[in-house]
């Protein structure tokens, strides 16, 4: 583990940088240690992958004459020692209809070409699994997940599109993710949920978060415009 | 009451000090680009510093304002105008009902900031008012303002006897701030955690030459154009979070700093980060702006902030005296 700071106002706790669940997990634990700690000047605690970022209010934790980086490496280090991680975090099942079809799934047909396989032998071993939601970033709401099955692993487009729709289901590289938002982008589209995965009217915006485990079921696209609210 | 957007700018919007506590969920910050002029603006009028303020680009929105006010402008000086009197910027001004203010050429900066006594009757997303044009929300309707907007003002005062039938009174303090901005266009950074992976020509080329600000920068992220900086280790790395002032190296040798807008996460190597202080110095200046890089400590950027913050205090502190003595002296509080 190394302590780095991104900022004057602003530290990483980096466990590795390798996806890799186990770490995710120890990641998450800090994230809920922190969380709970209230740490003077805290303003941010963001997980990613492989490491855990603190925003913090510099002039708060100068008031109480400390350093402001040194006070809050310091806070950590002093947690991690008195409570080792990871523990077991609670994770919820998160079910997420998606519907297939090629007016939505732009990208599944040569897809599945490319991978030598069916499009309903995609949509199988892309349901089949449950994915971990590793962290959420790049938009809000926006839930990196995977792994996906090696077959399905696929690179970024090589040119983004320029607007994707909200609900979009992609893959990029080893990852899958849903676009919350209408938004660029370049991962290879081959589904849509009906669900809003981020929502600005509710008090827990983001369907997701980081540590839930997330269950596709395919839907034809009557049930999809059924359950589009 | 209220105040009414007549003519529409390019890109104006209501922040405050930003969003904070929502990272994780990928809810960017936003909030002002340059801190240090919207908390004199909101200084100057007698509001906490981190209230909503507008925040304009040039060519600025235009104000129909439909009761009296007091307004205060700060960061660029976009040669404000209430009807046909040009205001100054960095003193608090009261305005008569009906009065236009309007913006008619820039003198100095990139940003200007407006602030109104007691501030907009707006309600915050997620405890900020800041605008967040990605998820639609905060600010007046989550989107930079349009023409025929009303923004609500929570000001009741009457200012009349201080007006006398006056457009606009100027009253007679001045912020005095440019201390706090950089005069010799030298951003300081503290080094980033992939500084290391530079080869030893393009540190010097960092340390050394100059960088363009490029005409595709805007509140998301300053692009720089300048010598191409290459890297001795290109190992990937996998998305962690990021900051207002990181910067980043793209895979194209040029460098990006983070704004306001900025993402929560991303995965391009970070050789370094401007520190707090110099962010609003970096904010006003305007495309094709040539700027030079420096390095500082990490605890010097921690103490630059901290003198930065007490400067301001004091500023507040006298400010408020002198707006409240005179108000009080007109019998309004």
């Amino acid at each position: 583990m190394n302590i780095y700071a991104i900022g004057d106002n602003a530290l990483t706790i980096s466990f590795s940088n390798i996806i890799d669940e186990k770490i995710n997990k120890q990641v998450l634990s800090l994230f809920d240690l922190l969380t709970q700690q209230k740490i003077i000047g805290v303003k941010d605690i963001i997980p990613s992958y492989s490491s855990l970022s603190v925003v913090y209010d510099m002039i708060e934790i100068k008031k109480q004459h400390h350093r402001p980086f040194n006070f809050i490496k310091q806070q950590i280090e002093q947690l991690i020692k008195d409570y080792p991680v990871p523990f077991e975090n609670n994770y919820r099942i998160i079910t997420i209809p998606v519907c297939y079809d090629t007016s939505f799934a732009l990208d599944i047909i040569e897809l599945a070409e490319q991978k030598n396989i069916s499009v309903d032998e995609l949509i199988h071993l892309y349901t089949k699994k449950t994915y971990r939601v590793y962290m959420i970033g790049f938009l809000p709401g926006f839930a990196y997940m995977g792994k996906v099955d090696e077959r399905l692993a696929t690179p970024r487009r090589k040119s983004p599109r320029i607007n994707i729709a909200a609900g979009s289901v992609g893959i990029a590289g080893e990852q899958t993710g849903i676009y919350p938002l209408a938004s660029p982008g370049g991962w290879n589209i081959i589904g849509r949920t009906p669900i809003k995965m981020f929502d600005a009217k509710k008090e827990q915006p983001a369907f997701l978060q980081a540590g839930d485990e997330v269950q596709f079921i395919p839907i034809s696209l009557e049930e999809f415009n059924q359950q589009l609210l | 009451m209220s105040t009414k957007i007549i003519k529409q700018g390019i890109a104006d919007s209501i922040q405050d000090a930003g969003r904070f506590g929502y990272q994780h969920l990928g809810i960017n910050p936003n909030g002002v680009m340059d801190s240090i002029a919207a908390q004199t603006a909101n200084i100057l009028v007698g509001n906490i510093i981190h209230d909503a303020v507008i925040e304009l680009h040039f060519p600025a929105s235009a104000f129909l304002f439909q009761q009296q006010s007091i307004i205060a402008i700060s960061g660029a000086d976009f040669t404000a105008m209430i009807n046909n009197v040009i205001i100054p910027i960095n003193m608090p001004v009261i305005v008569q009902k009906n009065g236009v203010l309007r913006f008619s050429k820039i003198k100095e900066g990139a940003r200007a900031y407006l602030a109104i006594r007691k501030g907009f009757n707006i309600s915050q997303w997620l405890h900020s008012y800041s605008t967040n044009t990605k998820a639609n929300a905060g600010g007046h309707l989550g989107r930079y303002l349009h023409k025929y907007d009303e923004l609500q003002l929570n000001d009741t005062s009457n200012y009349s006897t201080l007006l006398n039938n006056h457009d606009c009174i100027i009253l007679n303090w001045k912020a005095d701030i440019k201390d706090l901005y950089l005069q010799n266009h030298t951003i300081r950074m503290i080094k980033g955690n992939e500084y290391d992976r530079l080869n030893e020509s393009s540190k010097k080329i960092l340390a050394s030459s100059s960088f363009v600000i490029s005409t595709q920068s805007d509140r998301m992220g300053y692009r720089m154009k300048g010598e191409k900086l290459i890297l001795n280790n290109v190992q990937q790395l996998i998305s962690t979070a990021v900051t207002k002032g990181t910067i980043q190296l793209l895979p194209d040798g040029q460098m990006i700093i983070l704004m306001a807008d900025h993402q929560t996460t991303g995965g391009y190597p970070r050789i370094g980060h401007v520190i707090s202080t110099d962010i609003s110095s970096l904010a006003q200046y305007p495309f094709n702006t040539a700027i030079h890089f420096t390095f500082i400590e990490q605890h010097e950027a921690e103490d630059l902030f901290f003198k930065q913050y007490q400067y301001l205090q004091q500023l507040q502190n006298a400010c408020t005296f002198r707006l409240q003595e005179y108000l009080l002296q007109h019998g309004i509080d």
